[in-house]
């Protein structure tokens, strides 16, 4: 008989789980379902340019079905809630999925009823995210017409997707307000939770250096818990203030809700604990987790997910096999954060190693880490491209391993960390 | 960094902002000794509700929680949790609590 493996969720993790273990597995063997609420599958880096006028959202959506291989089931409905003990998924339609291995790849959720007056008067009129394509879309209206004032960027708390966006969109909005001529009469603040701009200490120092050079305020270990929108006020739990004309709010990540209903399955935030080394779930052997639904010490991105996935792939295979696991997941990520004026950085890490000066993927390049460059911001815009038709389908990136390298990467000279 | 000081009469192991390298060096009176040092006069049952939740999850997971999961799971709400612990609930109640400082975020 068949086993089945179901799979919760069909974004970046989702999908690319389902091609590659389609491509593994024939389909008298094994039987695939996806399960998502909706058909929208969102390319997530694309809804920085959104404000801008640079991507319009139709442009980065697509429909999740049409993303996965011939021979996958697709349920489009809400999930219930996973019954460990019985290895099996209700759905909210009433079906009940059985499963021989469960992977959790259902993200994370905006939470922004979280923080006080967030979601109150002002919100989507002077208070907005860029997180989702309504909001994007909506600040973009906003700040075509935002010609003086104070521009405040705000990180409600971590963990969030991306860490480096709300930096790219400072840097983005400086640009963007200095094209119109009015970067004069306005003011862009960066306030965060965090002690630096970025949480490794030298990519945090090189983004300050560029975030001073632009002239771009930063607010550090502000925890922000209360948002007036009428008054135009953000509010830290410790009593500081920060005015703003329009605030772009990065509202607290929570996990998925059934994540909650599913005792068991995760943490007080509704993330899943996962061994970041193999990448199975601690609630179950049979349940594994990839992505920004897991609670593994590195950054929720889509390249996580990516190289997560060509491991993951590999221990499902061992697991049902009966063999040990691959425990060779080293979270790596490689981020580029575009910097404005068509430049961007490149960031490479992993769990040990910060994001360190040099070259990638190798010392010949030809991509510069840590240091601005045309090349890189070419290399943002073609990712799009990879994304529906490299990295979904399922297929490795040439000459990229799932496992950081050290090559073309300088050491820091001493360790100050 | 590390260095040895004496707390409330017990000879600890802090590293440079003064987080106990080993939380088992820990006791109620070091705990003390470490909040009158960052300004709290006295520990009411409210901060020992945190700090004992902050100290028992560590030494059951190996991780400290954040502020958020302090505000949803330590029975005191995040509002409260600043002003029992004034600038950073999380790392000083870690710090009294004799755990080693949060990693912090990603």
């Amino acid at each position: 008989m068949a086993k089945k493996i179901v799979i919760l969720g069909g974004g970046t993790g989702g999908t690319l789980m389902a091609n590659r273990l389609r491509k593994l597995y024939d389909p008298g063997e094994m039987e695939i379902a996806v399960v998502d609420k909706d058909d929208r599958h969102i390319y997530q880096p694309g809804l920085l340019f959104v404000p801008f006028g640079l991507a319009k959202p139709e442009e980065i959506v697509r429909s999740r079905q049409r993303q996965l291989h011939q021979g996958i089931a697709f349920h489009e409905t809400e999930i219930d809630h996973v019954a460990l003990d019985d290895d099996r998924v209700h759905l909210a339609d009433g079906t009940v999925l059985p499963y021989d291995v469960l992977v959790v790849a259902t993200g994370t959720r905006l939470a922004p009823e979280e923080t006080e007056g967030l979601t109150g008067p002002g919100w989507m009129e002077r208070v907005f995210t860029f997180y989702t394509p309504e909001g994007a879309e909506a600040l973009g209206e906003a700040l075509s017409r935002f010609d003086n004032g104070r521009l405040v960027v705000n990180i409600v708390d971590m963990p969030i997707k991306c860490p480096v966006a709300p930096i790219e969109f400072a840097f983005l909005a400086d640009w963007y307000l200095r094209e119109r001529g009015v970067r004069d009469r306005t003011e862009i603040v960066l306030a965060t939770p965090l002690d630096g701009c970025f949480t490794k200490p030298i990519a945090s120092k090189h983004l300050t250096y560029l975030l001073e050079e632009k002239e771009i305020g930063l607010e550090v270990e502000f925890a922000a818990g209360e948002v007036d929108g009428s008054g135009g006020r953000l509010v830290s739990y410790d009593g500081r203030e920060i005015p703003f004309d329009l605030l772009v709010t990065v509202p607290v990540h929570a996990g998925a809700e059934y994540v909650d209903r599913s005792p068991g399955l995760g943490d007080e935030l509704g993330f899943v604990p996962t061994n970041p080394r193999t990448l199975q779930s601690l609630a179950r052997p049979n349940v594994f987790a990839l992505g920004d639904a897991t609670n593994v010490p590195t950054s929720k991105a889509g390249s996580v997910t990516h190289f997560e996935g060509e491991m993951l792939t590999k221990n499902i295979r061992h697991f049902l096999a009966g063999e040990p696991l691959d425990e060779s997941y080293d979270g790596h990520a490689n981020c580029f954060i575009e910097t404005g004026f068509g430049k961007a950085l490149l960031i490479d890490f992993n769990y040990e190693t910060e994001p360190l000066p040099g070259r990638f993927p190798s010392s010949l390049g030809p991509m510069p880490l840590l240091k601005e460059s045309r090349l890189n911001h070419m290399g943002k815009l073609m990712f799009q491209w990879m994304y529906w038709h490299v990295l979904l389908p399922g297929r490795d990136i040439p000459g990229i391993s799932p496992q950081m390298q050290m090559t073309g990467k300088k050491q820091p000279t001493s360790t100050t960390v | 960094m590390t260095t040895m000081e004496t707390l409330a009469g017990t000879t600890v192991e802090v590293d440079a902002e003064g987080f106990l390298t080993d939380p088992q060096q820990w006791n109620e009176d070091v705990a003390a000794a470490i909040a009158t040092e960052a300004g709290i006069a006295e520990l009411t049952p409210r901060h020992w509700l945190v700090v004992n939740y902050m100290r028992e999850t560590y030494l059951r997971t190996g991780e400290a929680p954040s502020i958020r999961t302090l505000g949803k799971a330590s029975g005191v709400q995040i509002k409260e949790l600043y002003v029992l612990f004034p600038k950073g609930p999380a790392k000083l109640a870690a710090k009294i609590g004799g755990i080693p400082k949060p990693h912090g975020c990603i």
